[in-house]
């Protein structure tokens, strides 16, 4: 007979739950979720994330396991101990295990207004939606947050991001008062004035006025005022644990289903996890965790418990690192202890950190930094051992110093996952070699991602030589060949393989050092010594295709085309059999052409007025856009005329993978634009620019960089995001990926391309310039010389004989090469 | 390999200025598609212009190279890589192209094809 198990909630650890139940896969269970919120559980942690894209989607966590019956919108509201049922709106549902995953509600404390128009709370995505569309109507100019905590710092970036005045409210004197001390504080309050946000510290609320229109004042318990027209509670968070009472369950002393290290209640067929649950660990005091990964213990102990195990919950780590308004900080282990402390303050840099160790200075017990978090991996996995350094040394920023860190075995490196140093090592030595076969072997860096620094590290210590090597001719990576040839000006292949390289070379660091070239030496790149580095598909300016002939696309920009030219394309593919299909490129591909024909085409083409559309090269492809403004009565901005720009700016530059690009002319993304290695998106004030999204094989949504950006600066920034991608990108490493593998991410993007960190603007600019200037139709310049015109034959002893082997059929009105001898596993080459 | 000299004879293809270092060009003798290349330090080679995997009559566009001092040439559909020297396929044991003897002579370039 099976067993029902129903779960109470679908939040993040209810989601956790249902996973590692399903993974241990128990046979004989009926598993039903009964949830309050009407969508499935989605990425709380990462809420904050939903002003990037206003799209629910991305914090999707994938949905209930298979065979769970998730019924959403129905809140348990009673429990039935006696008879084991639960009851929903709906009606009753019998248990014989329950899990409480009900997680917590936002604190509003009780001051006078809390309940008028325009005073928010920050929890569900619901409550952003309200937010948003309440702070962006008309006349909205101020937001204030009560609250300094790391809630109320997120809420502060949110009423930034919508544009308005922000002022943070904190009753205590500092910033954060739970992670950090005084010292900390102020750096912090330093760092986050800077962004212009107005920080009231020490100071409460003492009530909120206002009438049914909202909002409009704060009064503070020390007489001052401040005129709002939007306010966010983000004063704490409790249990939601209104069930408790009725149904005789135990509370914990500030909350909470109170619960064992077993995370059971008294009830032998009740359990709760998550921010619900008090946990009392070892018959200490009940405690409520608002920290998602002992949230994540505590489902994996339950989903252990059903199964037949024994685990138990430990005192969970409430160790956090977090991005705040751009602001590193990090807390860890017991900073608040007594104990001896080594304090570092750089007011120039803005950067503070405290490490507190035992008396006898031999045991970390916890720490706090601000500014620069980069040490926190390897701190947190010393806590309660030996310190791995000299503490000096470990707070010395990341480079220098260069101390040598050995973490002993058993220092937990991930622990979100409770993964140790043992665990990772023996994996290395199992054959893991990189970042994401750790992951998914030992799970580590699965969770918050803050331990994949030390991951690379244990890798490189492991001997697992994260080879950086192009190819066996060449030891180095991509990017230091790149700087290789531009500091030392080579100009060939034949110098850097002779100096700096082996043997001949080969299809993979032929084409990637052609690309190079292409970009240090602009102009055309099919000449000398270069020919014999490009593939085919540069080789003979065209796309091969599995039959062995050529595809051929004419550049459309912005996908904007008159009817002339359209009969043009339409004509020649008449004329010579061509296949024709519209691309998702917003343009036309021609398919069929074999080598002798692709000069008499493109003869005419060009005559027509086009050129290379470059579909061949790893090379920009196409700015899409939408029709925009002109013609869209939604449209904000001229799309296609920015399409175009763009489009003729960037045509013809050759990049580590090919690029994409689109403009939408309004927030209605009809162009989609987020799925482009950059893509702009118009505003009523200019132009929001997204970078690094990719459709394809893995899809990603490109990353919001910069917003109201005017068309100058957004050329200026596109131009440098692209050069430093060309610079420093892997072989085939679209943007995407670039920017995941990239140590600090979008910031330190941001910190290289718009701060010029890096002091390399000025050579990332004048390199596009040059670019821009040398630029010239690779086609019209092939055309214009014999020379370049003699390798487009298909013989060199017969030149005008065809390949007697392509031949045709004709499928739905067009040929199509005629299917012979072996088919292809994949389906490979370039797009 | 074995040439039977009655149906064999050296067939001139093009002059071996027309072939650029590390390219190869292709060749129609007799019905039969040739794939003649000239590494870097000018020694010459002929294969099958077939790729074995996909088929098409390709392999004279691939990129010339070499792996582990073996001259090679990959091709261009899919990438496995050749030797030169053999016609051995290095990625995927037991896949070949058939080679034919090349030569320059008097700046022309020749290549022995087997009719049958
Ligand atoms: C803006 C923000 C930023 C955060 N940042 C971080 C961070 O950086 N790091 C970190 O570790 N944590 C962070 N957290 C906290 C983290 O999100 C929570 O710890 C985590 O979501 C807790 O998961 P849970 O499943 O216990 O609760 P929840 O995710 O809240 O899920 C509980 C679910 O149960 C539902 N429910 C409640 N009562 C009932 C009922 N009677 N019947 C049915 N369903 C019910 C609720 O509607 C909810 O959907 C953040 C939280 C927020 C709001
Ligand atoms: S994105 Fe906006 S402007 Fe462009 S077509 Fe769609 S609705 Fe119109
Ligand atoms: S510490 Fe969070 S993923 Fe490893």
């Amino acid at each position: 007979m099976s067993r029902n198990l129903v779960v109470a909630g679908h939040g993040m650890v209810a989601q956790r739950f249902l996973e590692a139940f399903a993974d241990r896969g128990p046979d004989g269970w009926t598993v039903t979720v009964l949830a309050e919120e009407d969508r499935p559980a989605y990425d709380r942690v990462r809420l904050s994330a939903w002003f990037d894209s206003y799209d629910a989607a991305d914090l999707d966590l994938g949905g209930a396991p298979a065979g769970v019956e998730l019924r959403l919108g129905q809140p348990v509201t009673a429990i039935d101990r006696d008879r084991r049922v639960v009851s929903t709106p709906a009606g009753e549902t019998p248990y014989d295990v329950l899990v409480l995953a009900t997680g917590s509600r936002a604190f509003v404390p009780p001051i006078s207004g809390s309940d008028l128009p325009g005073v928010f709370v920050y929890r569900t995505i619901e409550d952003l939606e309200q937010l948003k569309e309440w702070s962006t109507a008309n006349g909205r100019r101020v937001g204030a947050v009560l609250g300094g905590g790391l809630l109320g710092l997120e809420a502060a970036n949110a009423l930034r991001l919508l544009g308005l005045e922000t002022h943070v409210v904190e009753f205590a004197p500092r910033l954060m008062p739970l992670q950090v001390d005084e010292g900390g504080g102020a750096v912090l309050k330093r760092h986050i004035e800077g962004l212009g946000v107005t920080v009231h510290t020490a100071r409460g609320c003492a009530g909120l006025e206002g009438g049914p229109d909202g909002v409009t004042r704060m009064r503070f318990n020390d007489g001052g005022e401040l005129a709002v027209d939007v306010v966010v509670v983000a004063a704490g968070i409790r249990p939601r644990d209104e069930l408790a009472e009725a149904a005789g369950l135990a509370k914990g002393p500030r909350g909470g289903f109170l619960v064992d290290d077993a995370c059971a209640t008294a009830d032998p067929a009740i359990w709760a996890i998550g921010e619900c649950a008090s946990l009392s660990v070892a018959g200490g005091d009940g405690v409520c965790y608002g920290l998602v990964a002992p949230g994540y213990a505590m489902a994996e102990v339950v989903a252990d418990r059903l199964t037949g195990g024994e685990s138990k919950m430990a005192l969970p780590d409430t160790s956090t690192k977090l991005k705040l308004l751009g602001v590193d900080v990090a807390s860890f282990g017991a900073p608040f202890a007594p104990g001896l402390d080594v304090v570092v303050t750089d007011q120039v840099t803005g950067v503070y950190a405290k490490l507190l160790l035992t008396d006898d200075a031999k045991t970390l017990l916890g720490g706090i930094l601000v500014g620069d978090a980069s040490a926190y991996p390897t701190l947190r996995a010393s806590l309660g051992g030996p310190l791995p350094a000299a503490p000096l040394a470990m707070l010395a920023p990341a480079g220098e110093g260069g101390a040598k860190m050995d973490l002993p075995g058993t220092a937990q490196v991930c622990s979100c996952h409770a993964v140790t140093k043992d665990h990772v090592t023996d994996a290395i030595a199992g054959g893991c070699a990189d970042v994401a076969g750790l992951k998914t072997c030992t799970k580590a860096g699965t969770g918050c991602g803050s331990c994949i620094p030390l991951l690379k590290q244990l890798l490189a210590a492991g001997g697992v030589a994260q080879s950086k090597a192009l190819c066996e001719h060449f030891t180095y990576s991509r990017q230091e060949l790149f700087d290789i040839i531009r500091v030392r000006r080579v100009t060939s292949f034949s110098e850097l393989v002779s100096e700096y390289g082996s043997g001949r070379g080969c299809d993979i660091c032929k084409p990637a050092i052609a690309s190079i070239l292409a970009t240090t030496n602009p102009g055309y790149i099919l000449d000398g010594e270069q020919a014999a580095l490009q593939d085919t598909n540069d080789h003979f300016l065209a796309n091969i295709q599995r039959d062995g002939t050529y595809s051929v696309v004419p550049r459309i920009p912005g996908g904007e085309i008159t009817p002339e030219k359209l009969i043009v394309i339409g004509e020649v593919a008449r004329d010579f059999g061509l296949y024709t299909k519209i691309t998702g490129g917003q343009r036309i591909d021609l398919f069929g052409a074999r080598v002798e024909q692709l000069p008499v085409i493109w003869q005419r083409l060009v005559d027509a007025g086009f050129e290379s559309g470059h579909a061949y090269g790893k090379a920009l492809r196409t700015v899409k856009s939408c029709v925009g403004e002109t013609w869209c009565r939604y449209g904000v901005q001229d799309s296609v005329g920015l399409a175009i720009d763009l489009e003729l700016r960037y045509r013809g530059l050759r990049a580590p993978h090919k690029l994409k690009s689109a403009v939408s002319g309004c927030a209605r993304e009809c162009a989609e634009a987020r799925s482009k290695d950059f893509g702009i998106i118009a505003t009523e004030n200019g132009w929001n620019l997204y970078v690094a999204g990719n459709g394809g094989f893995r899809p990603r949504h490109a990353d919001l960089f910069l917003t109201d950006l005017s068309t100058q600066d957004l050329v200026r920034y596109i131009d440098r995001f692209l050069m430093y991608y060309i610079r420093t990108a892997d072989r085939l490493q679209r943007t995407s990926a670039w920017l995941e593998a990239m140590d600090g991410g979008l910031d330190h993007l941001r910190d290289v391309i718009v701060d010029d960190s890096l002091g390399l603007c000025a050579e990332l600019d004048a390199q596009m310039a040059q670019h821009v200037t040398a630029y010239a139709d690779e086609w019209r310049a092939t055309l214009d010389d014999p020379d370049r015109l003699a390798r487009f034959v298909s013989f060199v002893n017969a030149p005008d004989t065809p390949d007697p082997d392509i031949k045709f059929e004709v499928e739905r009105g067009q040929n199509v090469p005629t299917r012979q001898g072996p088919v292809p596993v994949t389906i490979g080459g370039a797009r | 390999m074995t040439i039977t000299t009655s149906t064999a004879y050296w067939t001139t293809v093009c002059a071996y200025d027309r072939l650029l270092p590390e390219r190869g060009v292709a060749a129609l003798v007799d019905g039969v598609q040739v794939a003649i290349f000239r590494t870097y330090d000018g020694d010459l080679y002929a294969l099958g212009n077939r790729d074995p995997i996909g088929g098409a009559q390709v392999m004279s566009r691939g990129i010339v190279g070499d792996r582990g001092g073996v001259p090679t040439v990959a091709s261009p559909l899919h990438k496995q890589v050749y030797d030169l020297r053999t016609g051995e396929c290095l990625d995927l044991p037991g896949v070949l192209v058939p080679t034919y003897p090349v030569r320059c002579e008097g700046g022309l370039v020749e290549v022995l094809v087997d009719r049958l």
